[in-house]
Order: structure tokens, then sequence, then C-alpha cells
């Protein structure tokens, strides 16, 4: 298989910079694939997802009586991140999540940015995913957000902007460390030669944030991994994580509040937990202070938490920030709390409770994605120039009905990469979620997970409606990296 | 360790014991079936009612044959008793506890049962059931083995033994009940040519001959029962899984042997004892049936105990 005939297109291409011309840190791989004999891509390809199938890395398809159970498609031809992008993806996103904490530990106490006007009041005052039980909450050393995972995406103009941030319970980073090991094996030459940097150890650094936060004076914190349980299409992560960290896998049900403590119940009685990485929503995490029909969390949670004998990561109330009428203000976070201009830019964003915006945005409704306040994971959105006149007009009525809810962006042309289909490349869509870890400093995991929208022309990438992954391979060059090591 | 958790490896083992002995059972009917002159009744409609689901195999497969039975116990999702359900019910407890087994364990529960749910795996019971069956008790005992080698031995690994080993005390001692109370043809076959045959294919089915003919000799039922249910070193034996249990439940809590610091241990040490203690003859003369049934409701009872003493959620008083 070569790449002869795969055409770029009028995209940017991730590995191509011309039909036929590779980038810079492609060069070595596209070489290597195709001195590989005929048939041995594929044989690579299948026995990548056989694998796959028998380590059980699978998501339950919901709504399946049968019980099946779906590998989350791998293409095995990985994304390249050349360095000169990646300086500038982790030091916009160190920025980023430090002004986004600064901002959360200030709308949960004195509201400076509000009372400057710099973020209207109302825009939070309507913000449904504002918990007002964590107003005053002091987490532990003043960190909100521990745990993130950005969405970005590139344009034409090769530029690299923010979508989503994902403050909440971002998941996929036990797919980038599989994928990793996944593609060590199908080319472990070529990962040799090309100076990869390693993502292995996510699953430590993640370990020594969250002992970070432990109360102080524990010598050794009890850390654990809250998890909805093993119906929740991110089981495997949460189990996945826990595993690499060697903590505890809880549910709910395992934990209980007594004397003041969270504790858990084991084989020989309760036992304290200090750290909390929870994975359930902060709706679902105490019935007593959020929803009190969970049946997922712990009863009595918020109050120890409140009383600082345990941690949580995150924070909760983390959500208000992943508002995306709030989203659009996150470059003037930044200049409001660092004085910086924002190195990652946000996608342009029109919000539709503002008079202008939203004319805008009813006008221009076949050129625009238009997207709900509070959804994620794809829900809730028109993509305007796919969209009939029909679903335009139900768009334009709920617009019109609730404008706060409702914002609208250009159409991205997303950047594409070649995946493999059938005997040759074809060009897809794809983003990348790089995860971000602030404990004692901010850590951006080098690569992320890149998804790729597996259909033909869609540029939806999120696993529940069509999308795969492929593993990111940052390249190294500082001098000295892997590849000139001395013999 | 969370109680959740311990509960998760010992019914996974459980779950994995059970069903490597369904295949023990169709293997040691299917020789017994072969072994009987042709005017005898139906063993596999016996075999059916010892499971004690006949109604449920009536209403979905009819009459039975030997292919309906296999089907029913190997492939049929909604017998909870079938090699499938028990695969799957083993795989989502391994699922809920792939934090704390190795690997390599969860990988082998998953390929198990992926190879039993395959749709050849349905052909290959037909054409070659021999095979098939052997097989997949090696896939069992390979399981096994990656969790003596990979699993540190400690807690968990402890309640995963505890929970394979009442399975399979209990599966032996149906077994031998199958032999010698459900498919007993005619009084007049005991002591017959026939009769020894068919003890010895109950030893293959449990995997004891070869050990049995060294301990010995010759095949006579009470030997055969002395073995399998007496027998101190065999692993297949019900007072062996006894014994190894109750070590375990002794490493797991740090009571000193013969004392018990809980009721499970307190069970466990009775039902041991009566075994230590047992004369054969006087146990053959009393009734082996009864005396096995009965054993199979001492052995619930420790079952029950265990459950109680370690995985219980009792709630917290407030």
């Amino acid at each position: 298989m070569d790449f002869k005939s795969y055409q770029p297109d009028a995209f940017y291409d991730e590995l191509f910079q011309g039909p036929g011309q590779p980038r810079a840190g492609a060069g070595l791989l596209v070489d290597r694939i195709e001195a590989l004999p005929d048939g041995e891509l594929t044989r690579r390809q299948q026995a990548a997802e056989a694998a796959l199938m028998n380590l059980g890395i699978t998501f339950a398809v919901y709504g399946d009586q049968q019980g099946t159970e779906k590998i989350f498609p791998f293409d095995i031809i990985p994304r390249i991140v050349e360095p000169h992008d990646w300086r500038q993806i982790e030091s916009g996103l160190k920025q980023r999540i430090q002004a986004l904490n600064l901002f959360l530990d200030d709308v949960y106490h004195d509201q400076k940015i509000l009372r400057d006007k710099v973020i209207p009041e109302e825009v939070i005052r309507s913000a449904s995913s504002f918990r007002k039980q964590c107003v005053g909450l002091k987490p532990p050393k003043g960190v909100w957000c521990h745990i993130t995972g950005t969405d970005l995406v590139r344009d034409n103009d090769g530029q690299f902007y923010v979508l989503e941030d994902n403050l909440r319970c971002p998941s996929g980073v036990s797919y980038v460390l599989e994928n990793r090991q996944l593609m060590k094996r199908t080319f472990p030459q070529v990962f040799e030669a090309s100076r990869v940097r390693p993502v292995d150890d996510y699953a430590s650094r993640l370990g020594q944030t969250l002992g970070h936060l432990a109360p102080k004076n524990l010598s050794d914190p009890t850390v654990v991994v809250l998890t909805p349980g093993v119906y929740n299409s991110a089981y495997f992560e949460h189990s996945f994580l826990a595993q690499q960290m060697g903590v505890e896998l809880v549910e709910g049900r395992d934990l209980v509040v007594s004397d003041g403590f969270v504790m858990m119940r084991t084989t020989r009685g309760l036992a304290r937990v200090d750290v909390i990485y929870r994975r359930i929503d902060d709706d679902f995490i105490d019935p007593l202070a959020f929803r009190d029909d969970s049946v997922l969390g712990v009863p009595g949670l918020m109050e120890v938490y409140r009383a600082g004998r345990v941690a949580l990561a995150n924070a909760p109330g983390t959500g208000v920030a992943d508002d995306k009428v709030v989203y659009a203000y996150v470059p003037d976070m930044i200049k409001y709390y660092l004085n910086e201009d924002a190195i990652l830019p946000n996608v342009p964003t029109y919000l539709c409770w503002r008079d202008k915006d939203r004319a805008h945005v009813l006008g221009h409704l076949n050129e625009l994605v238009v997207k709900a306040a509070n959804e994620s994971g794809g829900y809730g959105m028109l993509i305007g120039p796919a969209a009939s006149k029909q679903e335009q007009d139900a768009f334009a009525e709920k617009i019109q009905a609730s404008p706060r809810n409702y914002i609208a962006q250009p159409v991205v042309s997303l950047s594409r990469a070649p995946v493999i289909v059938g005997d040759h490349f074809e060009g897809r869509h794809v983003d990348l979620r790089p995860y971000i870890l602030y404990g004692e400093d901010i850590y951006v995991v080098p690569g992320g997970l890149t998804r790729v929208a597996l259909r033909k022309g869609s540029l939806v990438v999120n696993s529940s409606q069509g999308g795969g992954s492929k593993d990111t391979w940052v390249i190294d060059d500082a001098p000295g990296a892997a590849g000139t090591r001395q013999q | 360790m969370l109680s959740r958790v311990a509960n998760s490896i010992y019914w996974m083992n459980r779950y994995i014991e059970r069903a490597e002995n369904i295949a023990r059972f169709v293997d040691v009917v299917r020789h017994l079936v072969l072994d009987l002159p042709d005017q005898v009744s139906n063993q596999w409609e016996s075999l059916v009612e010892a499971t004690g689901d006949s109604e449920a195999f009536k209403k979905r497969h009819g009459e039975a044959t030997e292919a309906s039975v296999i089907q029913f116990l190997t492939f049929d999702r909604e017998n909870p008793n079938s090699i499938c359900s028990c695969l799957w019910s083993a795989r989502e407890n391994a699922r809920s506890v792939r934090e704390v087994i190795s690997s390599e364990m969860w990988e082998q529960v998953n390929r198990s049962y992926l190879m039993v749910k395959s749709p050849q795996a349905c052909d290959r019971v037909d054409d070659e059931p021999s095979e098939f069956f052997s097989h997949f008790k090696k896939a069992c005992h390979l399981f096994v083995g990656i969790t003596d080698a990979t699993m540190t031995h400690g807690e968990g690994w402890h309640f995963g033994r505890v929970g394979r080993l009442i399975e399979r005390a209990d599966k032996t001692s149906r077994m031998i009940d199958v032999k010698y109370f459900v498919l007993l043809p005619r009084i007049d076959y005991v002591g017959s040519p026939y009769d020894s045959l068919q003890w010895a294919a109950l030893l293959k089915s449990l995997s004891a001959f070869e050990m049995y003919r060294k301990q010995f000799h010759h095949i006579s039922p009470k030997h055969v029962a002395e073995f399998l249910i007496l027998d101190r070193q065999f692993p297949r034996s019900m007072r062996y899984c006894l014994i190894k249990a109750e070590e375990s439940l002794h490493v797991i809590t740090g009571s000193p042997p013969t004392t018990f610091s809980n009721h499970a241990e307190r069970c466990v040490g009775r039902l041991r004892a009566e075994l230590d203690y047992a004369d054969i003859q006087e146990t053959l003369d009393a009734g082996l049936h009864e005396y096995l049934d009965e054993f199979q409701i001492k052995l619930n009872g420790f079952g029950d105990a265990v459950y109680e003493t370690f995985f219980a959620l009792l709630p917290v008083p407030a």
C-alpha cells in the first residue's frame, strides 16, 4: 500500500503538505509504510484490532440486549505533531488552565471578574452548571480542576483552536496509553527511529497529582477512583487508571460517611479514604447536596469535603466554565487574570443572547454550527451546511425561545489525516484532545487522543457517533533525544 | 480489600469452576451412555432431571437427546447454569475487578468467553464433542494456572481459591451422585462389568483415573467413593477442597489453625473434621445419596457464612 494516489485535497493534512510530499516529521513513517510488503499493513491493522478485542478494550453498545461490545475503532497510521506545533499547544494549554482555575476560584468566592464587568453577571447567574453548593468552597491548594482534556481543532490555515475545555470528567486518556502500547508492537522500528515523546508515565503523574491533594500530615494517603460502575461506557478507563496507579476502584456503594470521614467497606471493616478521583458528575456525587435521586453517589460526601477531610478531583462546580457561553470569555479571563494574550485562540463564537449576534446567527444558519450551551459529546448540535431547511427552522425556533442556551460558530474545516480504507488511504477529519494535569505544577501529556471521524466527509469525531482514534506522535527535537542514542 | 471486590473475585472463580464442571458432567454422561447396552432408558433425560431445570428444558428444547441436552448445558443463555451463562457471569465479575487481577487473567477469561460465544463453537460441539469439551477444560485450567502464576497470593487470591474449592467440592459430590443414584439403570447392574466401566468413566471425567490407580489398583465402588470423597491429597476430592478452603480462610483472617474467629471458619472446620474422621463403609451403609445430599446442604451453609462474614454490605449504624 502506498500514498501515491493519496490526495490531501483542499484541507490541512496532518501528514502531507501536498500530494506525495510528507511533512518533515512524517517522512520516515511514510517511507517505512510504503516499504512494507503487500498486505502487511492490512495484516497489522487486523492484528491490532484482534488485540483490542482480546484485551477487552471495548465499550458496551447501549440498548443492545445481546450485550454486544465493540472496540473503539483504531487506525494504525499515527498522527504526527511537529515540535513547533507542540510548543504552542503546550504553552497555550498551560496558560489557559491556569486562567480557568483562577476564574473558578473567583467565581465561587469574590466574583471580582463579574464586578469588574469583564464577564456579565447575567451569564453566570443563568448558567445551569453554576453550583451554588460550591460557593465558598476551598479546594486543597486552591486548585479546582486537576485533570482536563481540552479539545483542539486545526483549521485550513494550520492554526490550532480550542473547541471545548472539558473541565468535568474528561475521558479518553486510557486510549492514549493503550494505543501507544499497540503502536509499539505494530511499528517497533519506525517508532524507535521517530523520536516520539513518551506518554507512558501518565498514570504515575496522575497518582502524584492526586497524592498532592491529600490532607496534610498523611504519610501514606489512600487514593481511590470512584466509578459509576461496570455499565458506564467509560468503565474500562476507570478500571485501567486504578490498575495503573495501583489504587482501589470503588463504586458509591463501597463508600460511606462515618465519624466525619469517608470510609470504604473492606473485608476487615471500614478504612479511611483521603483522595477521590471521581468519575461521576457533580449532580450524582452526593444525594444530600445535589440530586437526591442519585444512587451512584455517597450521602454526606460534600460535608466531609467542605470540612477538608477528603479531597476530590476535580472539585465540584468546575462545569460552570464548560458552559459554552462562559467558554467564549476565556480569552478575556486570560487577559484579566494573567495580563497575557491567549496563545491558543478560541473558535470565534456568536452568543445568541446578544441581539446583534442572534440576528447574525438566524440569518446565517446554513453556514454555522449551532451548539447548546450545556451539552457535550456532539449532542444538541446543528451543523448548518449539512442540515435540511426543516432542521434549521427547528433550531431557529429553539434559539428564539431560549437565546441564552445557544451559541454558534463558523464551520471549522477540520484538518485531515490519512486512514486505511480497504486497500488504500483516504483523508479523514481529526481533532486532538491533549490531557493536562494540575498538581504541584502544570503538566501537559505530550500527545493526546486523536479522534477521527471515520465516515467520509463527516466532521463529527465523537465515539458515540462513529468516531475512532489514532495514536498521536509528538516528535522530540531536543538534542540527545531517542534516535541519536549510542550503540 | 473492598468487600465488593473480594466477592467478585470469589464468584469469578466459582463460575469458571462451575463451567469446567458442566463440561465434566457432559463428559461423564456421554461415556456412561456409550458403555451402556441400547435398551437402557434415556440417560440424557435423567441428567436434565439431575440439574433441576427439567421444566425450562422441556419448554425450550423438547425431547432430551444428546444434541439438545448439550445445547442446553453449553450454549443456552437462558439457562443460568449453562457454560455460556457461567462464563458470561465470570467475565462480568472479572470486569468489575480488572484493576485487582492481573491483565493475563482478564485476557484468559475474556478469550474463553469469546471462544464459547463464537458461531463456530456450536458446529464444533456437534462434530467433535470430546474435542470441544476437552479444549474448554484446558481453557479453564489455563485460567487457574495463570491465576496462580501472576496474581499475588494475598487476600484476593485466597478468596478466589475459597470460591473455586467450594464450587469444586459441590460438583464432585454431585458427579458421584449422578453415577451412583441418578443414572443407576437397574439394581442388578451393581457389581456387573458395566458397573466397573461406569465407575472408571466417572474417575476419568474427574481427571482422577490415573491417580486412583496408584492408590487402589482395582476399581471398586467403595474405593472410588473413598477416593473422591475422602482422599487428602487429590485436588478434586471433597476433603481436599475443604482442607484448602479452610487454610485460605485462616490466611485471610490470621486466626490460628484449629480455632475460629467467625462463623465461616467454624462451618468449614466442622465439615472438614467430619470428613477427616469419616469411615467409608459406614457412609455407604447409611446411604451414599443421602450422605451427599446432606454434604451439599452443609456446604451451602458454609458458602452463606462466607458471604455474611466478608461480603455483605451491612448498613452502617448512623
